[in-house]
């Protein structure tokens, strides 16, 4: 860009200086501060009563994360080698339940899942005993997996039906048998794609609270609702709230990090 | 003569109806040079990748090594291709898209093996000290001869190349023209080379397989091709050519114009119509009235070795190829030895080219601009579905 072009980047500049930079320094601000504005490092050792929701958050984060690659993986290989009209029909029908409200998306699955809902209600029609899944951390990992699937077909499917089939047919040429041209090609060539799904699927997850207030109950408090509880609940502390959440941000920096340097060598993934 | 290697017998190609190659039958010999010459749209590509196992024929045989292979996968052919624009993985490095096809080698090749033949193909295409480079950061020659090295160094029976050089620029296409020439000789497999460009074709073979409308119009060595071609088409295509309408009076004597000239063509029906070629540089420009055929000069061109020079003959006009330059409007006499006649029979193409009166000085510029980075995109579309 010359510098001549460059003052039409300023509403976004401004933008992002107002909404992004000073936001996360009111975070920090508060992480570091107590009640009467003093500096403290209190709230982050106040936080060690919270591991196991730590744990549990990027723990049922990761196991959403992996399901999506293992579903959307393979849907978005297929999908690339269908005719083109087929490709924007499937387009559309991942796209679709992401224009419907988030809410209401989770409450048909809160009505699903119940212990006298659709699931169980079927199940019991056909001679089988009812299963106990709302309010399970199974629960929260499909709620999350049903709504940030769309996330990780979509780069990878972007990724592989760009993919130039001189390529293929030059690893084929040379000996490679369809496993192999996956393997060795078409793999390695979509990581870009599975990297940006894994972002777009596992930072979401690790911060959500509705999916696990809806679907999860009192039992699978995650995070996003700790984190919710500190600014809107009983336990009103928005110090610990931002230390939690600075902590958190962290821990998710680290993993882009980390995976990306494991992807080294290819474009490196979208961090959110 | 070497023996026979591939055959394609009675083989037809069609999309959706189209028919790209209409009924071919050619055998391709063991460590022979050939090419495949046409125009874009000819069916040469199409040749090629029914080689490479990546089109079915519609209809027909191939053979290779007088085993049917029509439905035997790329992976499982003795054959490797060097691709339009090359088709370099972009994950991998120069070494690693050189060892691409070794690391499928079953059984496993040994690590030092695999080091060592990727070192020798590096040494083959003057590429010695880029095996770490990026592919990306090559240039378009560089690039060239990394996928010539990754297609070679599986150590196929037959190598394909499709327009291999059509990007890189005149100078270093002549460069690698010499280049894969000497590889060809010095591997001792054979090249089946696919191009629109004449020069090239002659220059590089040992046999040249003109074809136009997916049909072939003639196979014959480079002299052949070029001084006994078999129709306006071939006549047209390869190099410049005059071709008028004549009658043959008899053995050795034709007669263009109303007047008959003596030739070394025989074996025709007495009074049969034939297309006569007479080739720009065969043409000797004498004194008006030294000449078996007089005309007006309208046009001379410049070219470097030669005068290109426009001569009508009461309203025909011929291409004359002359170092010494004659002065538009001056009345000229021309003399043609009579090996300088070269009688076809009447074609399908007869009346189609060899009239140069809507000559331009640019004729050998618009040869190379009709190169088009893939020939019938449209039929490539077709197979290119992902089935693999």
């Amino acid at each position: 860009m010359t510098s001549k072009t460059r003052f039409l980047s300023i509403p976004y500049v401004v933008w992002m200086a107002i909404f992004v930079v000073v936001p996360i320094i009111m975070v920090v601000v508060y992480a570091f501060t107590a009640h009467d504005g003093s500096f403290t490092v209190d709230n982050f050792r106040g936080m060690t009563d919270y591991i196991s929701v730590f744990g549990r958050s990027f723990y049922l984060a990761l196991i959403a994360t992996v399901l999506c690659i293992i579903l959307g993986y393979p849907l978005a290989l297929v999908l690339s080698r269908e005719g083109p009209r087929l490709q924007r029909v499937f387009v559309m029908l991942i796209m679709l339940p992401m224009w419907m409200n988030f809410l209401l998306r989770t409450y048909a699955w809160m009505s699903i899942l119940e212990d006298t809902g659709l699931l169980n209600a079927l199940l019991t029609k056909l001679g089988l005993p009812p299963i106990k899944i709302i309010n399970t951390s199974g629960a929260v990992v499909l709620g999350m997996v049903y709504n940030y699937l769309p996330f990780m077909v979509l780069p990878i499917y972007s990724v592989v039906s760009k993919l130039d089939r001189r390529l293929v047919e030059a690893a084929e040429d040379l000996g490679a048998n369809p496993f192999m041209v996956f393997l060795k090609l078409i793999f390695p060539l979509s990581l870009p794609g599975v990297l940006s799904g894994i972002t777009m699927v596992f930072v979401p997850s690790v911060s959500t609270f509705a999916i696990s207030q809806l679907l999860g109950g009192s039992k699978n408090l995650l995070l996003g609702d700790l984190i919710e509880m500190q600014f809107l609940g009983s336990a009103y502390n928005p110090h610990l709230g931002s230390a939690i959440a600075l902590v958190m941000m962290i821990i998710v920096v680290i993993c882009m990090y980390v995976m990306n340097k494991f992807g080294e060598g290819e474009e490196t993934a979208v961090v959110l | 003569m070497s023996k026979e290697l591939i055959r394609l017998s009675g083989v037809s190609v069609a999309f959706d109806g189209e028919i790209v190659l209409d009924d071919m039958n050619i055998h391709f010999n063991d460590k022979e040079f050939l090419t495949l010459l046409g125009p874009s749209g000819c069916g040469k590509t199409t040749t090629l990748r029914i080689i490479g196992g990546f089109l079915v024929p519609t209809a027909g045989d191939v053979f290779f090594d007088n085993v049917r292979i029509n439905n035997v996968p790329p992976h499982k052919r003795q054959v490797n291709t060097v691709f339009q624009k090359y088709a370099l993985f972009p994950h991998l490095n120069v070494f690693e898209n050189i060892a691409f096809g070794l690391h499928l080698v079953r059984p496993k090749l040994s690590k030092k093996e695999i080091h060592d033949r990727v070192m020798e193909m590096l040494e083959i295409v003057s590429l010695k000290g880029f095996e770490n480079r990026s592919v990306s950061l090559l240039s378009g020659g560089q690039q060239q001869r990394v996928a010539i090295a990754r297609a070679l160094v599986n150590r196929p029976r037959v190598l394909l190349l499709d327009e291999p050089l059509g990007a890189l620029d005149l100078r270093l296409r002549k460069d690698m023209q010499n280049e894969l020439k000497r590889i060809q000789q010095a591997m001792e497999i054979t090249f089946i080379y696919v191009t629109h460009d004449q020069e090239e074709a002659l220059a590089m073979s040992d046999t040249v397989v003109v074809m136009n409308e997916g049909k072939i119009q003639q196979i014959g060595t480079p002299e052949d091709i070029y001084n006994e071609p078999e129709n306006a088409f071939v006549a047209d295509f390869i190099g410049e050519s005059n071709i008028v309408d004549g009658f043959m009076c008899a053995d050795k004597v034709v007669e263009i114009f109303g007047r008959k000239f003596e030739c070394v063509d025989g074996g025709f029906a007495p009074n049969e119509p034939v297309d006569v070629v007479i080739r720009p540089e065969d043409v000797d420009i004498v004194p008006e009235k030294d000449g078996m055929l007089t005309g007006t000069v309208t046009n001379i061109t410049f070219k470097g070795v030669h005068y290109d020079i426009i001569v009508d003959f009461k309203g025909f006009k011929w291409l004359i190829q002359s170092t010494d330059p004659s002065p538009v409007g001056a009345k000229i006499g021309i003399k043609i030895d009579p090996d300088g006649f070269h009688i076809m029979k009447k074609s399908r193409y007869s009346g189609m080219f060899g009239d140069y009166s809507s000559y331009s000085a640019e004729y050998d510029e618009i040869g190379d601009l009709e190169y088009e980075p893939s020939e019938n995109e449209a039929e490539l579309e077709e197979e290119m579905r992902y089935d693999f």
